[in-house]
């Protein structure tokens, strides 16, 4: 194929967390991708019926899943309130470069305090069954 | 009066007249989400525990059943339309670009269909 110019991007813009905010939402959401495959997989094993859920159980129930399941604890936290931030502008409101930085912390701190209350449900529930 | 055919349009750069309902779709199934996601988390940390009975008997209840296949359904369908825009952006060339987005399609289509299939079969009495 023909290379054709690009209109410079990521390389010509100064690295500001109003970017990182956004470009999180992305990785996050694809992150999430990954996980509705984990979810139906778990799905289907509960259909399959006690032996199947018990087989699939040992996969799911591997030590390295717990950093997978923390991880999509921090995409879902993440991504849900950066999405929040992207329907309120979407009404046409906080674009403002001085609302956006504003409300670029305010989603960093807001899904970090999810995370938390998250993450300490599902320790209670770790600490429930074992 | 435009002289160009509707598939010169959509092959060209014009309107096809479909980008904004992909936009509003994605709009849509994100607020839905806020809602079906957080149930979706309480349910799943306050359940006893996670063996096969107390998850079936969870499946089994109306309510549980009719909101997982929500659930499944929206989450596929904002999943499909993310990952669109995704490999839209990112893979050139559009021989490649084509292929990512069928497969893309596909492979949605599936966890959709398997996701929808796995929660009636518990809640109709299939799973043993």
């Amino acid at each position: 194929m023909r290379t054709r110019p690009l209109s410079p991007h990521l390389s010509v813009y100064k690295l500001k967390y109003t970017m990182l905010t956004s470009g999180l939402n992305r990785i996050t959401g694809m992150g999430l991708s990954v996980g509705l495959v984990l979810l139906v997989y778990w799905l289907m094993a509960v259909a399959g019926g006690a032996r199947a859920q018990a087989h699939a159980a040992r996969l799911l129930s591997l030590p390295v899943m717990k950093l997978v399941y923390a991880g999509f604890i921090v995409a879902a936290c993440y991504h849900l309130v950066a999405g929040i931030r992207h329907l309120v502008w979407d009404t046409g409101r906080g674009l403002e470069r001085a609302q956006s930085q504003r409300s670029a912390w305010l989603v960093v701190i807001a899904s970090l305090l999810l995370m938390l209350l998250v993450g300490y449900g599902a320790w209670l529930a770790m600490a429930r069954t074992p | 009066m435009s002289l160009r055919t509707p598939m010169r349009r959509v092959l060209g750069v014009g309107s096809a007249k479909g980008g904004v309902h992909h936009w509003w779709v994605q709009r849509l199934t994100a607020v839905a989400l806020v809602p079906l996601s957080v149930w979706f988390a309480v349910s799943l940390l306050t359940l006893p525990s996670l063996d096969h009975a107390t998850v079936a008997a969870w499946m089994g209840q109306s309510s549980t059943a009719l909101l997982l296949i929500l659930l499944v359904l929206v989450a596929t369908w904002h999943s499909r339309l993310g990952l669109e825009v995704v490999v839209e952006d990112y893979v050139p060339g559009p021989g490649a670009r084509t292929v990512t987005l069928v497969v893309v399609n596909f492979a949605h289509a599936l966890l959709a269909a398997a996701g929808v299939f796995a929660v009636l079969k518990v809640a109709l009495g299939g799973a043993a």
